[in-house]
């Protein structure tokens, strides 16, 4: 390789707060193949992509196009450089029409007025080039199922005939066939010149595609290779690494002997990302929800709770069959249930308001007496939950919204502690928190276990998984792909299964997404 | 071909808007006793382009997933500025118009640079403002007075050829000279982006500020144009609190009902303009119906009820609850 690279990324680093999201990481891009990144949840590849696509600048390091140093303002910068980027959430505006947002950014003009014709048939070009001439031109975005619309935007990023295409999980809402027309595309484009960078947390879409690869882990590139070159263990080792530690409760020699399950799912589906789930969690077990980031976890957590609408299946507390068709519905007092959602600063809490606001929301009821809260109720209720949880707040009246980050998490746990839940739904709660509060939160779920509570628990960090629950359910497309407990439940064979990968005989079979 | 399927998407609101004015017109018509008249058309389209004039400029802004209380004010204030101005000798009727339409192309672009640059919510900018172009209106006009070229102001009101109000193509022209070349600018899709999601606009790269300050400002020429049209059909300028309120708030009504949406990015201007003549139905049906002024306000506001519930029937199809809350 003695010609200039296309394009190089030297020493680039970012750090988010106190955390290196990407620490020193080098990349060269050639033109002509078809680069794949790999890497765990978190490991750095969302960033990186970001940096190439002018979203966020790098704190330091540089980059260099054909040798030409260079950096990105804004993404319509990165766009002029030849960088085309289609997002893992989608840059579509949804009231426009397709060939509008095909050529949003720079449309064909006559007269300074934007020539519709032409764009049109633009648009038209641009989307047999993707693969998608069925697809309107005339059609609002906003009307199109999910993997249509994902053509539009690969439509959208050809259009502006790019030097180098970043497609971040651009294949997750396609279905298999559109998978197959969507590579045929991707390899036309490799053949004409193009340089691609694909990440894909689908292994046997990298094995089919990918002419090279490189392993991100912990915000740095550990490893690049010719594909093909190493076997899917090889792979996976990488990608596992060795992770910092956390200190763990220990676990019950037998947890939850044959009891009678305190929630129970039979065959859920919903929307098509969920598909046919049965699971079960017993009073005083700790069950872990495992998988790639958005494979159905967090849609599983809200049906049970009552959020969605038209969900085939059956949800039983304690052996009753139940309909909950809110989280009103889910939390009274026969159902007990509690769902920790995983944006605290959203979905959780009402960051300009008081702790005391914040503790008392989900158990109002219980407060007040015909509909007057009782304060003195309230107080004693609140500063239990705050010794019990060791909060550190300079009182109840302050903003929420002036404590740590962990110990906002703290208060959003508490708010649905004070109603003593038996059914514990938690989604991702240790995300962007420090350590110690973590450990804490490892102990919490425990105790609260051995007092008799259900816990279904999803978390994308592995080492969590492992260390908290008794036992862990792996989705993958919105199906339960592995279960494993006791000494089954280890690193390797969690991430071989969020993968789809048969760990067990460490060879090539490898099953493709149900569509 | 499916052509027309896609088209009938796009101008949804619009063509629901269009309904429910044919609606309310026809029974207005089929209940008048003289029936569909030259006179009855001119006096209908005289009191509801000032409506629509208005309805399009608050429509504007709301495309932009923005609001504009000083929508009133500026109509009032080109009012009164009109009502010193716009007489004398055509050329001076002539460099007095150029001068109105200026002051309400001002005042939109100050509303559009505060809320873009000083980054403040529109609700609460435009309150600001709208109270500042309220006071700069009474200082002009302490007292209602002032005339203007009348011989303007009688053509403007009348009849073309004794059949078509001139009313009616003068709005006609100002789609054909300011909404048609703006929906087809960049500046105009932007302000369409922006609404839809600011979001993706920012990642698409698109020329957001331009968009929403070409909105803004397109918005309060509207606005002083509707400003213009008052002092034609009233021969003077009067600051008046109540036609600023009540003009901000029917625009708001009008361009709801003709399908433009609060949440931004969707609808027309040309869907304001009919939302504007069915609200000003309203009121006239209360005439034929022979019912007594003091129901209108009551009546208004449940026919509005009905119209605006008709359209947010897509809701029930949400399937995951939390869509609600977005």
């Amino acid at each position: 390789m003695d010609s200039i690279p296309l394009f190089q990324m030297e020493k680039v680093s970012k750090r988010y707060g106190g955390v290196h999201a990407l620490e020193k990481a080098d990349l060269t891009v050639e033109a002509g193949r078809i680069h794949a990144i790999l890497g765990e949840n978190g490991a750095g590849k969302s960033t990186l992509i970001k940096i190439m696509a002018g979203v966020v600048m790098p704190d330091e390091g540089r980059m260099l196009m054909k040798d030409q140093e260079m950096s990105f303002s804004s993404p319509a910068a990165a766009v002029r450089q030849g960088v085309a980027c289609i997002f893992q959430e989608l840059s579509l505006i949804p009231d426009l029409s397709v060939a509008d947002n095909i050529m949003i950014t720079d449309p064909p003009k006559r007269f300074g007025l934007i020539d519709r014709r032409k764009q049109r048939l633009i648009a038209m070009d641009a989307l047999a080039r993707a693969g998608a001439e069925d697809i309107h031109p005339a059609a609002l975005v906003g009307d199109l199922p999910l993997s249509r619309r994902q053509l539009v935007e690969i439509a959208k990023a050809l259009a502006r005939d790019p030097k180098i295409l970043i497609l971040d999980e651009a294949t997750s809402a396609l279905t298999a066939a559109d998978v197959e027309k969507v590579f045929a595309v991707l390899r036309r484009l490799r053949n004409e010149g193009m340089a691609l960078l694909f990440i894909s947390h689908r292994m046997n879409e990298i094995t089919e595609l990918a002419d090279t690869c490189t392993v991100f882990r912990n915000g740095r590139n550990v490893a690049t290779y010719e594909a093909g070159s190493r076997s899917e263990n090889e792979v996976v080792e990488m990608m596992i690494g060795r992770h910092y530690s956390h200190v763990f409760p220990p676990k019950p020699r037998a947890a939850a002997i044959a009891r009678r399950p305190a929630l129970e799912c039979r065959t859920l589906s919903w929307d098509n990302r969920l598909k046919n789930i049965s699971l079960s969690v017993r009073p005083g077990e700790i069950v872990g929800l495992g998988g790639l980031d958005g494979q159905g976890q967090r849609e599983l957590l809200l049906a049970i709770f009552g959020v969605l609408r038209g969900m085939d299946g059956d949800i039983f507390v304690d052996g009753q069959r139940v309909s909950i068709n809110s989280p009103s519905a889910a939390k009274v007092q026969s159902l007990g249930m509690a769902l920790i959602p995983e944006d605290r600063k959203t979905e959780g809490l009402m960051l300009p308001m008081s702790v005391r606001d914040n503790l008392s929301f989900a158990a109002l009821d219980m407060l007040s007496v015909r509909g007057i809260i009782d304060s003195q109720a309230e107080r004693q209720a609140n500063e239990d939950m705050l010794r019990l949880l060791a909060v550190k707040t300079d009182g109840l009246n302050g903003p929420v919204s002036a404590l740590s980050g962990g110990n906002q998490q703290k208060v959003v746990i508490a708010k649905w502690l004070m109603r003593k839940p038996g059914i514990i739904l938690l989604n991702d709660p240790t995300r962007g928190i420090d350590v110690g509060t973590k450990q804490e939160i490892y102990q919490l779920l425990r105790r609260l276990a051995e007092q008799g509570a259900a816990i279904l628990y999803y978390s994308t960090d592995y080492d969590e998984l492992i260390g908290c629950c008794d036992r862990v359910l792996v989705l993958y497309d919105g199906t339960i792909k592995g279960e494993f407990a006791g000494n089954e439940l280890n690193e390797h064979a969690l991430v071989a299964s969020a993968l789809n990968v048969d760990h067990d005989m460490g060879r090539t079979r490898i099953e493709g997404p149900s569509s | 071909m499916t052509e027309w399927r896609y088209w009938l998407a796009e101008q949804r609101g619009t063509l629901i808007a269009l309904g429910i004015f044919i609606f309310m017109f026809a029974i207005y018509i089929t209940n008048h006793p003289a029936g569909l008249t030259p006179n009855v058309a001119q006096t209908a389209s005289n009191k509801a382009t000032l409506l629509a004039l208005v309805a399009m400029a608050q429509a504007l802004v709301v495309i932009t997933a923005g609001i504009d209380l000083s929508i009133g004010s500026i109509f009032v204030l080109t009012n009164c500025l009109a009502s010193w101005l716009v007489q004398g000798t055509p050329a001076e009727t002539a460099f007095g118009i150029v001068l109105v339409l200026s002051v309400g192309l001002l005042c939109g672009t100050v509303n559009g640079l505060i809320v873009l640059f000083g980054r403040l919510q529109p609700i609460v900018a435009t309150i600001g403002t709208g109270a500042v172009y309220f006071g700069i209106a009474l200082m002009l006009r302490p007292l209602p007075g002032g005339s203007v070229n009348e011989t303007l102001a009688d053509a403007m009101t009348g009849k073309l050829l004794g059949v078509v109000p001139t009313s009616l193509v003068f709005l006609l022209a100002i789609v054909l000279l300011i909404w048609v070349p703006f929906s087809r600018s960049v500046a105009g899709r932007a302000a369409y982006a922006a609404g839809s999601s600011e979001q993706s606009a920012y990642m698409s790269g698109v020329p957001i500020r331009r968009g929403k300050l070409a909105a803004y400002a397109l918005s309060g020429l509207l606005a002083g144009t509707g400003g213009l049209f008052l002092t034609f059909f009233t021969y003077s300028g009067e600051a008046s609190t109540a036609s600023a309120s009540t003009y901000t708030l029917f625009s708001i009504a009008a361009v709801v009902l003709g399908g433009v949406s609060l949440y931004g990015g969707k609808g027309s201007i040309i869907g304001a303009i009919f939302g504007a003549f069915a609200f000003r139905t309203i009121g006239d049906l209360m005439f034929v119906f022979d019912l007594d002024a003091l129901w209108q306000p009551l009546f208004q506001g449940v026919i509005l009820l009905a119209a605006i519930s008709f359209g947010s029937i897509g809701l029930l199809r949400v399937r995951n609850r939390l869509e609600w809350f977005r």
